[in-house]
């Protein structure tokens, strides 16, 4: 059987598609959300409107709480909405309708509940967006039983990984990088889907583990050819989902390189990178040949002005800096980066 | 025989079965009280004592598909709607054979196939979900009506004013029933609420509001029929407020130290059970079937306090099953 033809689109694009072929093929399925009509800022909803009408295409008042809690209404009676957010720290106007509804509905209601939805909202950094449109917050929804949290980082993934989060009868938490959002890449045409909780090896190497995903990818991917250039060989594991996690295709990684550099660009401090450290530690003890390291955001705000912003995000050159500090392990590792 | 005497004797057989619910609920929940006293129930319990006409009249004007949400103070309305009594109990409990199989307890009491969308723990959160349930109704043209129970606590968070608004431009099926009981917790209304009247908040969203004598049954159904048919043939929502009275505290237990006990006797003598009660006694219905519905009511949750006695606890090896759904196939 012959691979499915592949074309470049961006990020936007892949989305519509996999948002064109869900709607198409179950009217079950509407979006709503704020801005939805005129396409969105990376053209993640052009042209739906068009298609499908202001019944399954609905502009929300910006009401977030709102936008959410009908979503699980509407999921709770039958419908498969994707509710959407146009930034994460918006979603915070809806944590009650999130945590205390959408995540506990099945569970608390004994099983008897199905919450279809998928809530997408952006995260990370673009262009000095300042503290309240640059914040990546997925590990509070990743801590939350009940949720499933996405983190695609390519566009192939904003088409299999979005069709997946629709057909998934649970919350599905959808967060897409801005900076992923603007990339392009190989998408497959036709019905594509990438199950949640497998994640993908995007690099082999047999040195040391980068366990990273969304932008962090493209980061450790060009941290990679750095350290290429020194003869140091890194395996980069983009996780695609959080919850559920693939640890199998982690520990499968580990046990080759025996280093574990975990990057991501939310803070280091609790974030999901200190739950991944935990599970590498508790698996691998003995194996590893450095302590785990990881690359993440200051405890800071996101300041406005470049430089301060730089300061307090990780870069790339940061990924490089902590797989040499592991690398060279001599009984202290020297981190670069975090709080 | 003439139709308006046919239609009496209707009003009447109508009135006898209203009643019946009503009384179903006092006992239920005149037992669960007793119950939570002697320790026999985990948790706290917030019970319907004194508001029983506002579930019963409303429900009334629902037809079986239509969907309701709830509140902390759900059994009443969950009776109303249908569930089984047996298994409403039982999750009082805790037990396996509750409505939620002893994940919810009390404050998460639902029975999704009666279109009873589940009591809610957190004030005002039933608002969005019934807009949501009416959005399916709408999308899929079924005609089912939501209906949102709230309290005058809810009426003060921001939700009820984002859904009334939402649930207006979208025409959507949806009656908002406020049930004032006068407390927000253990708060009076008149220390949080900006206007005394709570209907006219509806005219904000330029939609009906109504507010209603909650403690007669008649009324209540009157005014819910009017609003569920309006919802039903696509006008769009309602707001209904319900003028009634908390007769205990928020919670079963609760000193109600924030109230004087004067103030609650005289509530008490305009009971809505008492006022259906004077009312089939001018209508000729005899005492002793006003009395056999008590004596009715009384075996029926007897025999579902025996059965939740006996239904065993979920077993632990349980706890972690039902957070996800199976994974979809397609």
């Amino acid at each position: 059987m012959s691979a499915p033809a592949v074309r470049q689109m961006t990020f936007g694009q892949a989305t519509v598609e996999a948002l064109t072929l869900a709607m198409r093929a179950d009217d079950r399925v509407i979006v709503l959300g704020e801005d939805i009509g005129w396409g969105g800022n990376f053209g993640q909803f052009k042209g739906l409107l068009t298609e499908f009408g202001p019944r399954r295409v609905i502009d929300m008042p910006i009401s977030e709480a709102i936008i959410m809690s009908v979503a699980v209404g509407a999921a709770a009676t039958g419908m498969r909405p994707v509710a959407s957010m146009s930034f994460v720290e918006f979603t915070m106007g809806a944590m009650d309708e999130i945590v205390n509804q959408a995540a506990k509905f099945r569970y608390m209601f004994g099983g008897q509940a199905t919450v279809p939805l998928v809530l997408r909202a952006s995260d990370g950094l673009l262009r000095s967006s300042a503290a309240q449109h640059s914040e990546s917050l997925e590990a509070l929804f990743a801590h939350i039983p009940g949720l499933k949290v996405v983190a695609p980082a390519t566009a192939a993934d904003a088409k299999g990984l979005l069709a997946a989060a629709i057909d998934d009868d649970n919350p599905v938490v959808y967060l897409e990088n801005k900076r992923v959002g603007w990339s392009r890449g190989e998408v497959p045409e036709g019905e594509y889907r990438v199950p949640l909780g497998s994640a993908r090896v995007s690099r082999t190497g047999h040195d040391v583990t980068i366990v990273c995903y969304s932008i962090m990818v493209t980061h450790a991917l060009s941290a990679a050819t750095t350290l290429a250039r020194d003869g140091i060989e890194a395996e980069v594991i983009d996780l695609r989902t959080l919850v559920p996690l693939d640890m199998a295709t982690v520990d499968a990684s580990i046990e080759k390189t025996g280093h574990v550099v975990i990057a991501h660009e939310a803070w280091r401090f609790g974030g999901f990178g200190a739950e991944l450290a935990a599970q590498v530690s508790e698996t691998h003890f003995g194996r590893l040949a450095a302590p785990v390291a990881r690359v993440g955001a200051k405890s800071s705000h996101i300041p406005f002005s470049p430089p301060l912003e730089r300061a307090v995000a990780p870069q790339a050159e940061e990924i490089v800096d902590a797989v040499r500090s592991t690398i060279g392990y001599r009984g202290r590792l020297t981190s670069t980066s975090g709080a | 025989m003439s139709e308006s005497t046919a239609g009496s004797r209707g009003a009447t057989r109508d009135l006898i079965g209203l009643h019946r619910t009503m009384v179903r609920i006092r006992v239920f929940e005149e037992r669960v009280q007793e119950l939570f006293l002697a320790r026999k129930l985990p948790g706290f319990v917030h019970v319907y004592l004194g508001e029983e006409a506002v579930a019963v009249g409303v429900c009334a004007a629902l037809e079986p598909a239509d969907y309701i949400t709830s509140t902390h103070r759900g059994h009443g309305h969950s009776i109303a709607k249908g569930v089984d009594l047996d298994r409403l109990m039982s999750e009082l409990f805790g037990k396996e054979t509750g409505v939620c199989r002893g994940r919810g307890g009390s404050m998460h009491v639902a029975d999704f196939g009666l279109g009873m969308l589940g009591a809610n723990g957190i004030v005002g959160g039933g608002f969005g979900l019934a807009a949501g349930a009416g959005l399916t109704s709408s999308l899929r043209n079924t005609g089912q009506v939501a209906v949102c129970f709230f309290g005058d606590g809810g009426i003060n968070k921001g939700t009820f004013h984002e859904a009334l608004n939402f649930a207006a431009v979208m025409h959507l099926p949806v009656v908002f029933v406020c049930e004032n009981n006068q407390f927000a917790q253990y708060t009076a209304r008149e220390l949080t609420t900006s206007v005394r009247d709570l209907s006219v908040r509806a005219a904000s969203y330029g939609i009906p509001g109504e507010t209603v004598d909650g403690n007669d049954i008649e009324a209540v159904r009157l005014s819910a029929t009017v609003a569920v048919d309006r919802a039903r043939r696509g006008d769009g929502p309602s707001l209904l407020v319900m003028e009634t009275y908390r007769y205990g505290g928020h919670f079963v237990g609760d000193m109600e130290e924030y109230r004087d006990k004067a103030a609650v006797e005289e509530r008490r003598q305009r009971d809505p059970i008492a006022l259906v009660e004077d009312r089939l006694a001018g209508r000729g219905v005899a005492a002793d079937d006003v009395a056999a519905a008590w004596e009715d009511a009384r075996r029926e949750v007897e025999r579902a306090v025996e059965f939740a006695e006996a239904s065993p606890y979920p077993d632990a090896s349980t706890a972690l099953d039902g957070l996800f759904a199976p994974e979809a196939r397609r």
